[in-house]
């Protein structure tokens, strides 16, 4: 297997602090110019839908979201396989950072398609396909995060919490596609959202914002990441301190 | 010791131990028939809408059911060093988790079908006609089993109880229920026999991998 320097040189915590505190500022900045100009496009400029109203422009928060829980989820089972096989030593502890962001976007992700079901679907909650596979994915990050947490020992958490991760995306087509049964059984012809084809000034906020959400999403993971590894250094510092307290009294 | 022999040997001390506490061993059956009773005082005693009900209600009670042993599948073995003896022996733990899913599988749903008769019965549906959800429940189970498995190697020394088990367990057990309780629709069976299937091969990989975390 060939490693690029970068994903060596990487695992490395201190240079990791360094590397990131330099990309950190610059990838925050991107992601609130991104965000800035799909939402203001998308919430002011675009033109609003001929049968929701304004209320599609919630879309641009909500489709961003979606894509982004899902592709989380994804990051963090391929961080949790990348610890496994090369024993990484970084990509344990993103597992821990990712999750709770990943969660996060999920949640909103549900939030604004409830409050974007209650005038146009007229209901808070459907049990469609879409919104029940969202909710379930919800349920899968919350699984790992109890998981990370349930340990004395934090790298134990870490690795229990990426098994769990690979477990679960492998599952997760099979939900996806349970769900989508279930739902055909239960509620035929279900309502579904606007369609598939969409108007290209409705495109290009979408995207706009899906980048900044995008970038958003990793420049927070990051920051986490650093934390994480800062108490890290922290917990033993103070371990050291103690012993040598010890050693004097 | 061959490895069919290796994986006998240890189903059989996992149904020995069984046996010799059967008090232990009916606590699953018994939590079964208790949800199955629930629904009945919850959804008031009308035998038409009991019955209508009776397969979606069952299936949870099963679910319900083989969350009860996950926290105790592994816990011994790990406390008084068994999971060291036989890593010493140069046991895998993968072959371990297989002979426990074995084991905990039949010891899930033997009693487990044997009380679904006056389960079904309490609900007001004819026995008779429950051969196939018999046969779902089975293959289901079976199913259950495997992530029950993997769940129960994954939070060993955990914290969080009950709470943290269902958490991890019910997600993933949703195709099985699904499937499971939407047996009357076309290819049902089918999709369920691949859902548990997956669910079998995957188990004792995981399971082994989370022991070995475990070990540390």
């Amino acid at each position: 297997m060939q490693q690029s320097p970068g994903w060596h040189g990487l695992a490395n915590p201190h240079r990791f602090q360094r590397v990131s505190a330099l990309i950190l500022p610059w990838l925050m900045a991107a992601a609130l110019g991104f965000l800035a100009a799909g939402l203001f496009i998308g919430l002011v400029v675009a033109p609003p839908d001929y049968l929701q109203g304004p209320s599609v422009r919630i879309m641009y928060v909500h489709v961003p979201a979606a894509w982004l829980s899902l592709g989380g989820y994804l990051g963090m089972a391929i961080a949790a396989l990348a610890a496994r096989v090369w024993r990484h030593p970084l990509a344990d502890l993103s597992v821990r950072a990712i999750a709770p962001v990943g969660a996060a976007f999920a949640a909103v992700c549900l939030l604004t398609g409830s409050l974007w079901g209650r005038p146009t679907w007229g209901t808070w909650w459907v049990w469609d396909g879409r919104l029940t596979s969202m909710l379930v994915l919800f349920l899968l990050y919350l699984g790992v995060i109890a998981l990370a947490h349930a340990y004395e020992d934090r790298s134990r958490g870490d690795r229990a919490a990426g098994l769990l991760a690979i477990v679960g995306v492998i599952n997760l087509p099979i939900i996806k596609y349970s769900v989508e049964w279930w739902n055909t059984l239960h509620q035929p012809a279900s309502i579904r959202l606007s369609g598939s084809t969409i108007h290209a000034d409705m495109l290009q906020p979408l995207l706009l914002s899906a980048v900044g959400f995008a970038l958003l999403f990793a420049g927070v993971v990051l920051m986490r990441m650093r934390a994480l590894i800062a108490a890290q250094k922290k917990a033993v510092r103070l371990r050291r301190k103690a012993a040598l307290a010890d050693a004097g009294a | 010791m061959t490895l069919p022999a290796l994986l006998a040997r240890l189903v059989a001390r996992d149904l020995a131990r069984a046996v010799a506490r059967p008090a232990e061993a009916l606590l699953p059956p018994l939590f079964f028939l208790l949800v199955a009773i629930l629904f009945a005082f919850a959804l008031g005693g009308e035998a038409g809408l009991l019955a209508r009900v009776a397969g979606g209600v069952l299936w949870v009670a099963a679910l319900l059911a083989s969350l009860l042993p996950v926290a105790g599948l592994y816990a011994a073995d790990w406390a008084d060093g068994t999971l060291d003896q036989l890593a010493v022996r140069g046991i895998a733990p993968e072959t371990l988790a297989a002979a426990r899913l074995l084991a905990s599988a039949l010891l899930l749903l033997l009693p487990l079908l044997a009380v679904l008769v006056p389960a079904l019965l309490l609900l007001g549906v004819d026995p008779r006609g429950a051969g196939p959800l018999a046969g779902a429940l089975a293959l289901g189970g079976l199913g259950l089993a495997a992530l029950a498995n993997m769940v129960g190697a994954l939070t060993l020394g955990a914290r969080g109880g009950g709470g943290l088990v269902a958490l991890l367990l019910v997600p993933l057990a949703l195709p099985v229920l699904i499937f499971g309780a939407g047996l009357e629709a076309a290819g049902a069976p089918r999709l369920l026999a691949a859902a548990v299937l997956l669910l079998v091969a995957l188990s004792p990989l995981v399971a082994g991998t989370a022991l070995r975390l475990a070990r540390g």
